[in-house]
């Protein structure tokens, strides 16, 4: 892995000059660092390919229904005439794999497989963004605060990120969403449970975030260009959202990549618990927690869901380790 | 005391290598030094019994248990137009001096006067129009420069935290001042990673002279660069006082940089000024053993002479400036200690004009004082 990272290295440092050769005439526009990270990101194979994948799944996730209109397909709409009345299970083979289902068809009720996985999509997608965002928000100002202003500020904040840490998150995930089954908020049903998985994944992730933040802020603030802008007599939000920041967004854009797989797969485990989404409305947690009880008669059932948080967490990871090595070629 | 007259003569043949426009500057210093040192001129910056100490704190109540005594005391006037120097080793509180003055640090003690403003405890508030005269260079050219920022937005930072608004507007401002420290006004938009260690520091220059300060206090300036880039920026610097009229206090533990560009130069030892002298009378006749010993390690480009004079070798380390010694605090390393120097600190006192010493047995002194026997 030493090799690319030396020749990538060259090229970059290269380039500059080469422009000034060629067009000397021409006005000499800056190259930021966030344009020699995607020079550098577009040559990592593997990451690209990440992030295709993840982009294609955004794309999905985003227009899921109408793509379930154009395909003719209805995750809804049950198919009892491919299901065997006796065994509950599909007739045909693999699952009940046909033309028009491609991927088959859920025992008992027979719906379509492939619609319930695209509705499943955006469910996923979005619980899973939603809780990030809200991750990296707590986590980014407190941590930020907490590295900057040091001291009591910090101990406290670092002590409230050690109290949450501790919690037994699983645990109060089962116990909130349970008691908020039968509407708060004035909300209910499939908006409620995406608020309730947002708002517990969220909320008991930051720390992660913050952890990351705090210590980056804490190198940083030592660095002699906040000295400089201190002795311009910069103001501490001066210093805080013009100098530590824009450093900063690397390792944000990086760890919330990586945080984002790890949210599908707890809104996933929520679901399959039977706390987060609730049948019917598909989703891939979902749809492994009734796939269990199938799993050695139609294992097809089972694959298919599985397949896709595979998919999915495995592209984001790629995605986000890609990006780490463009914008940080120094953490590995 | 054979040491010290081969010590003065390779200061002397050295001296002639000098530029001429240095020699005619410290020309004018002296004839204002001797105009007694407590000058006729209002020095642009009066620094008094200037302390500070780091606490050390221990266990869970953070008890104070001692303190490191980075700058323990000191007084130096800076007048305008001049150029001082601060040499001293690493660890002796140079750096700390620095931040003091630019008020980048609290100091425990002391007070500083800028212009006949104290501005020793003043809050941050007040602080930020002063700001505007009192600026800094720093000592690393890739630390003091935010990488996420192109040198347009870094060096018209001051304007907009100050709220000036230059003539011609900013743009043409910044590029005006990118020019006048020898880079291209087509480097505007490009970033500081794109740039070399010297481009860096004239960046950084750049940045420091934009608001037209009086006082610019130049932390180690050159000693991240490579020896040929040195002199560019050193002279670069020299062209900018003679130019706009700054007053510099220079911060450097490198001798050759520090005779180049100081019109005076104050000597530092653990926290303590030992010796604050114009230029000539610090290289040809220092008086502190310390400065003596200081002197003899500058590596001398000349192989015959080299094997001609004598270097003074200091023994042991420099000691802890948590608990530094009592008296004279360079006793422990000095070969004229006695029992004097233990137990009572040498005052710095001026022995001739300009040129003050703290040590009980100066060297060179007009009229050497009796050393007792030991």
């Amino acid at each position: 892995m030493t090799a690319p990272i030396e020749t990538t290295g060259a090229a970059a440092e290269a380039q500059p000059e080469a422009v000034l050769k060629g067009v000397p005439a021409q006005r000499i526009e800056g190259r930021s660092l966030g344009r020699i990270a995607l020079l550098r990101f577009r040559r990592d194979k593997v990451a690209v390919a990440g992030a295709i994948v993840v982009i294609l799944l955004v794309v999905l996730a985003a227009f899921s229904r109408p793509l379930q209109a154009l395909l003719g397909l209805d995750p809804d709409s049950p198919h009892q005439d491919l299901i065997d009345a006796n065994t509950t299970l599909p007739k045909a083979g693999f699952g009940g794999m046909s033309a028009a289902h491609p991927l088959g068809v859920d025992p008992k009720f027979g719906r379509d497989l492939l619609a319930r996985i695209i509705e499943g999509s955006w469910v996923s997608l979005l619980v899973a963004f939603g809780a990030t965002m809200l991750s990296v928000a707590i986590g980014t100002v407190l941590g930020v605060v907490a590295g900057f202003y040091r001291g009591r500020v910090d101990a406290f904040i670092s002590r409230m990120m050690d109290v949450f840490l501790a919690f037994p998150l699983l645990l109060f995930a089962i116990a909130i969403s349970a008691s908020l089954q039968g509407g708060a908020f004035g909300m209910e049903g499939l908006p409620l449970h995406i608020c309730v998985l947002i708002f517990v994944i969220g909320f008991f992730n930051w720390p992660y975030m913050g952890r990351i933040v705090r210590a980056q802020t804490l190198s940083l603030r030592e660095r002699e260009f906040v000295d400089a802008a201190r002795g311009m007599g910069a103001r501490g939000p001066f210093i805080l959202f013009r100098e530590l920041l824009p450093n900063l967004v690397g390792p944000i854009i990086v760890y919330s990549t990586l945080l984002i797989p790890s949210n599908i797969l707890f809104e996933a485990a929520l679901s399959f618990l039977g706390v987060g989404i609730q049948p019917p409305q598909a989703s891939w947690g979902g749809m492994l927690n009734q796939a269990v009880k199938y799993y050695e008669v139609d294992p097809q059932y089972m694959i298919v869901p599985g397949l896709a948080i595979f998919v999915t967490v495995l592209a984001f990871n790629l995605l986000g380790d890609g990006l780490r090595d463009a914008l940080d070629p120094r953490s590995r | 005391m054979t040491e010290t007259t081969e010590t003065t003569k390779t200061a002397e043949t050295s001296e002639t290598t000098k530029t001429t426009k240095t020699a005619e500057t410290s020309e004018t210093t002296e004839t204002t030094g001797t105009a007694d040192d407590t000058t006729q001129v209002e020095p642009l910056l009066r620094v008094r019994g200037l302390v500070r100490h780091f606490p050390i704190t221990k266990g869970l109540l953070k008890r104070k248990v001692g303190a490191v005594q980075a700058v323990d005391g000191i007084d130096f006037d800076v007048r305008p137009g001049e150029t001082l120097g601060v040499v001293g080793e690493s660890g002796c509180g140079k750096s700390t001096t620095g931040r003091l003055i630019t008020r980048l640090d609290e100091p425990t003690g002391g007070s500083i006067e800028f212009q006949g403003t104290d501005i020793t405890h003043l809050s941050q508030g007040k602080l930020r129009p002063m700001r505007r005269d009192i600026q800094m260079i720093f000592q690393d050219p890739y630390g003091s420069l935010n990488p996420r920022h192109t040198i347009g937005a870094i060096v018209s930072t001051p304007f907009r935290l100050q709220g000036v608004e230059p003539e011609g507007g900013v743009k043409k401002e910044v590029q005006r001042l990118l020019e006048l420290v020898g880079l291209s006004p087509e480097h505007y938009n490009r970033y500081p990673h794109e740039f070399s260690g010297g481009q860096r520091q004239r960046i950084g220059i750049a940045r420091a002279l934009a608001l037209k300060p009086k006082l610019v206090v130049a932390d180690e300036p050159v000693s991240a660069l490579d020896v040929s880039i040195q002199a560019q920026v050193v002279n670069l610097m020299d062209d900018l006082q003679e130019e706009l009229g700054l007053t510099y206090v220079i911060i450097a533990h490198d001798l050759s940089v520090i005779r180049h560009v100081s019109d005076r130069i104050a000597v530092m030892y653990l926290g303590k000024i030992v010796e604050l002298a114009d230029r000539a009378s610090l290289y040809e006749t220092p008086m502190h053993p310390y400065t003596t010993a200081l002197l003899s390690a500058v590596p001398v480009p000349d192989p015959r002479r080299r094997t001609q004079r004598e270097r003074i070798l200091l023994k042991g380390d420099v000691p802890s400036p948590i608990n530094p010694p009592s008296g004279c605090r360079f006793r422990t390393r000095c070969w004229k200690a006695t029992e004097e120097c233990a137990t009572t600190e040498p005052p710095l006192v001026a022995l001739r004009t300009g040129h003050q010493v703290a040590c009980h047995h100066p060297e060179n002194a007009p009229q050497e004082r009796p050393v007792d026997a030991t």
